[in-house]
């Protein structure tokens, strides 16, 4: 009732949206909507995973009239309802003061609420042509809102990329859902279950689940699209792409192969643990070294759904060996990782927003100092740096850990490539993690410490009350799931059971709120100990220092930091601090070029200092198929050129190889 | 008159046919090209009266006479008359040299009986047959259509093709005439068409190369 209520509001608003475009007011109105929405939405997803049994479902007359629209609710479905809506709700009401002062906002408010629902609707479909319908919806709306600010050739070209990429994703989803369904040709997800593939068919059906949703998701090397678009669009709408989208393509993808598909070979999980493991590295890398804060946010989202699909790969490498317990581990912390990650994507998108409301900029070079300025933007914005680069006791670091739990239990798979495997896959994660850890230190350190770059930045100040409450409760939130981390697990169980067909106690042996989800000795952790442990440890310092300490008044420099003088060029700026990395991984990735430009004796010019890179995935795959669809368009253009006898060569040419084929299929 | 003594009868004419069709591929002379599709014509009645005989269907007979009227007079004459009226050069102006069109035209027709017998195992042997030479007649039709330049060769060779059908239609049992009458219809159709087009095309350039109208089209910088 409440979900359904939540989900026919939508689309009214954005009728209202296009109606009243032009008072300014009516932004308002449109975002809180759609914050009351995806608010009534996460209450009825809370409800669900809270006390219900079974899956309620609808067929609704709406589509083709033969097929009919079925919708349906299970726990997977619940979970993923909370992870979208809590971050839809927070970005909704960052957008009531921020979505209103764009210069784009005509052509960026209609669309938010089309972007909501059809999130929504591909989370509660049950049948393949509703999915698929909603998944394109979703598509077509944030591509909308990618070129609204069409005049920026950046823009357009991240629009162009897009849409190629969406395309292809829904390519390859059209005949992955034809082969689910077979020949009877019942679209149902029901009807689907039930379906044996063949061994043919369940290849298939797998490459081309995973490469339909991946595109979506950023899986390299199908992330190219990502890290242009996500920035492109207005930051609120960047949130949600960055931090909900992509964990509606894994939903996807989760649905497809743990849930459609019957039997998945451990090799499937092999695979996705391996690109995984690539795409966390290799987009940690490309965000290390990026300038633009949103274009760093976007490559980190890479990296975490890299992190996200080896806890994924993992889980289906175990289910296609019997361990069922372990592959409940598996997706459980892959699950956890997919919320958290959208906690905190939506929250540093927001920060970002916030920062570029307030400066005008968001290339790391030009900002700087923001803390003083924006202390709460600020302060929300590294918890949820902190949350990403996984340091306890915040969310990050649980599923982080979790992840590198159930890797640990790799070696006990029979097969020699997973024993030797999962180790390296292991060592991707943890390089992974050090330097998302180095990325955001950078990234808070350019941004917020230090002395400001540019003037814009001299005169910042934080940003509306409303913009601030929803970063703030974001950053609660992400604390909140790092401290108790037993409780967020327990739920998660209710998810997995029916995918692995087994009940997970992830803290068995010590209790809440232990969380030891291999044995009691093997690792535990507690963050709630932990927190109490500290704070405790807190008081006990401030005590001491306050009561032991000198009471005398001191005069003093107060300390430089080591820049004696007041010049912003004299600290670290963003690639100078990324030098060491760039040195030691870009040099061979990104073919990664160092070039000092020394001025003639006497011209008083400035020294430069170049550096040259190229990015590998575009220049080697990219690049090289454009060339190959440009080159085959060239020479099947010439066949609107040919002769009267040319083109009844071409028809007889045909007749004659269809007639061969005949005959030569009647001899077999 | 026992049934061997019909099919083979059936088989003669058919295959008569056929070998105008290849008669149509070797010659070099236009006139030449056009007395022989009228030898095709005559052949085609033949088949068509000797299946009404056989078959006892006096429609066919309606049949005979159209392809006899029309294709084997009225067409040749007016193309005669055409060619004669308009001047126009009288070799055969060949896209594929000669030997080669007859090896293809060989090949299409190993293909043709390599398709149709086991496709129609459980018909009778007589419309096997039948049918496997007129699609060979049919395929003939349309290997001159491209292997040969000049529009009067060309328009003869859609004509050829239009005997092939009827060939197929008449041997079939049972086949309805207006069956037979739209076909000899549409021959006409093309016949007036393609006239119209020839004086165009003479009107314009003083020759029937069709190489000629293809720099008059407009998408062609």
């Amino acid at each position: 009732m409440l979900i359904a209520g939540a989900l026919m509001t939508l689309p009214l608003l954005a009728v209202f949206a296009i109606l009243a475009g032009r008072r300014d007011f009516s932004h308002g109105v449109v975002y809180a909507g759609c914050f009351v929405a995806s608010a009534a939405l996460l209450a009825g997803g809370l409800q669900y995973l809270g006390g219900h049994s079974g899956a309620p479902s609808a067929v609704l007359p709406l589509g083709l009239p033969w097929i009919k629209a079925h919708f349906r609710i299970d726990n997977l479905t619940a979970l993923f309802l909370l992870i979208i809506n809590l971050s839809a709700a927070a970005a909704s009401a960052f957008a009531v003061g921020y979505g209103g002062h764009l210069p784009q906002r005509r052509r960026v408010t209609p669309f938010y609420p089309i972007f909501l629902l059809a999130m929504n609707l591909v989370l509660l479909a049950d049948d393949a042509f509703t999915f698929l319908v909603a998944w394109e919806c979703m598509s077509l709306a944030s591509w909308l809102m990618v070129v609204s600010d069409h005049k920026d050739a950046e823009n357009r070209r991240a629009g162009t990329v897009y849409v190629i990429m969406a395309v292809f994703g829904t390519f390859c989803l059209l005949p992955c859902f034809g082969l689910l369904a077979g020949p009877g040709g019942d679209y149902t997800f029901d009807a689907m279950r039930l379906r044996e593939l063949g061994s043919l068919g369940g290849f298939l059906v797998a490459l081309l689940a995973i490469l339909g949703t991946g595109s979506k998701a950023g899986l390299v090397p199908l992330h190219a699209w990502l890290p242009l678009a996500h920035p492109a669009a207005p930051s609120h709408v960047s949130a949600l792409m960055s931090g909900v989208m992509t964990k509606v393509a894994l939903y996807g993808m989760i649905r497809i192969l743990l849930d459609l598909h019957g039997e998945l070979s451990w090799h499937w999980g092999a695979a996705l643990m391996l690109a995984g493991g690539v795409t966390a590295v290799l987009g940690v890398l490309y965000a290390v070294l990026q300038d633009d804060l949103k274009k760093l946010l976007a490559y980190s989202t890479v990296e975490n759904i890299g992190v996200a699909i080896i806890g994924l790969g993992l889980a289906i490498a175990f289910k296609g060996d019997g361990q069922k317990e372990l592959a409940a581990l598996a997706l459980v912390a892959s699950l956890y990782h997919m919320a958290n990650h959208s906690v905190f994507k939506t929250l540093l998108f927001l920060g970002s927003g916030a920062v570029i409301a307030a400066t005008g900029h968001r290339s790391l070079g030009a900002l700087g100092g923001l803390l003083n300025r924006m202390p709460w933007t600020g302060a929300a914005f590294l918890v949820g740096a902190a949350a990403i680069a996984s340091l306890p006791p915040l969310n990050g670091f649980v599923s982080e850990w979790l992840i590198l739990q159930s890797l640990f239990k790799g070696p006990s798979m029979p097969h020699w490539a997973m024993k030797f495997g999962v180790p390296v896959v292991g060592a991707f994660l943890a390089l992974a993690a050090a330097l998302a850890a180095t990325c955001f230190v950078r990234a808070y350190g350019i941004a917020f410490l230090g002395r400001p770059r540019s003037d814009a930045a001299a005169e910042a100040c934080d940003v509306s009350f409303g913009m601030r409450a929803s970063m703030a409760a974001l950053a609660v939130a992400c604390v909140v799931m790092g401290v108790i981390p037993v409780t967020v697990t327990d739920a998660l169980t209710h998810v997995v059971r029916p995918l692995t067909g087994i009940d997970l106690a992830v803290s068995a042996d010590l209790g809440w709120p232990w969380l030891s989800p291999v044995s009691a000795t093997r690792g535990a952790y507690s963050a709630t100990i932990l927190v109490m442990f500290g704070l405790s440890l807190f008081a006990v310092a401030i005590f001491v220092v306050h009561r032991l300490g000198t009471q005398a008044t001191r005069r003093a420099d107060p300390w430089d930091c080591g820049h004696p003088e007041d010049i912003p060029e004299s600290q670290y700026t963003g690639p100078s601090f990324a030098q060491p990395l760039r040195r030691a991984f870009g040099h061979t990735i990104f073919q990664a070029r160092e070039s000092v430009t020394m001025p003639e004796p006497g011209d008083t010019a400035p020294a430069k200092h170049t550096v040259s890179m190229i990015d590998p995935i575009w220049q080697g795959l990219y690049v090289p198929l454009g060339k190959a669809v440009d080159w085959i368009a060239d020479h099947v253009n010439k066949l609107q050129y040919l002769t009267v006898r040319g083109y009844l060569l071409m028809m007889f040419g045909t007749l004659v190889f269809m007639l061969l084929v005949v005959a030569v299929r009647q001899q077999l | 008159m026992s049934q061997q003594f019909s099919y083979d009868i059936a088989h003669l004419i058919g295959a008569t046919v056929l070998m105008a069709g290849f008669g149509l591929l070797y010659q070099r002379r236009v006139f030449a090209v056009l007395n022989t599709f009228a030898f095709q014509a005559v052949a085609l009645a033949a088949a068509a009266a000797w299946q009404a005989h056989v078959q006892h269907a006096p429609h066919l007979y309606v049949t005979a006479a159209i392809a006899l009227l029309f294709k084997a007079m009225a067409v040749p004459f007016a193309l005669h008359w055409l060619i004669e009226k308009l001047g126009i050069h009288r070799t055969v102006e060949t896209a594929l040299s000669i030997g080669w069109t007859m090896i293809v035209g060989v090949a299409l027709v190993a293909l043709s009986i390599m398709l149709v017998l086991p496709v129609t195992a459980a018909a009778s042997a007589l419309t096997r047959e039948s049918l496997a030479l007129a699609m060979s007649v049919v395929l003939l039709g349309m290997l001159m259509m491209i292997t040969r330049r000049n529009a009067v060769t060309q328009v003869v060779g859609f004509m050829a093709l239009e005997n092939g059908l009827i060939l197929a239609a008449v041997s079939a049992k049972g086949m309805p005439l207006v069956v037979e009458i739209s076909i000899a219809f549409s021959v006409l159709v093309a016949m007036t068409v393609f006239g119209i087009f020839f004086f165009r095309i003479r009107e314009r350039f003083d020759s029937l190369d069709v190489a000629y109208l293809e720099s008059y089209r407009g998408d062609r910088s």
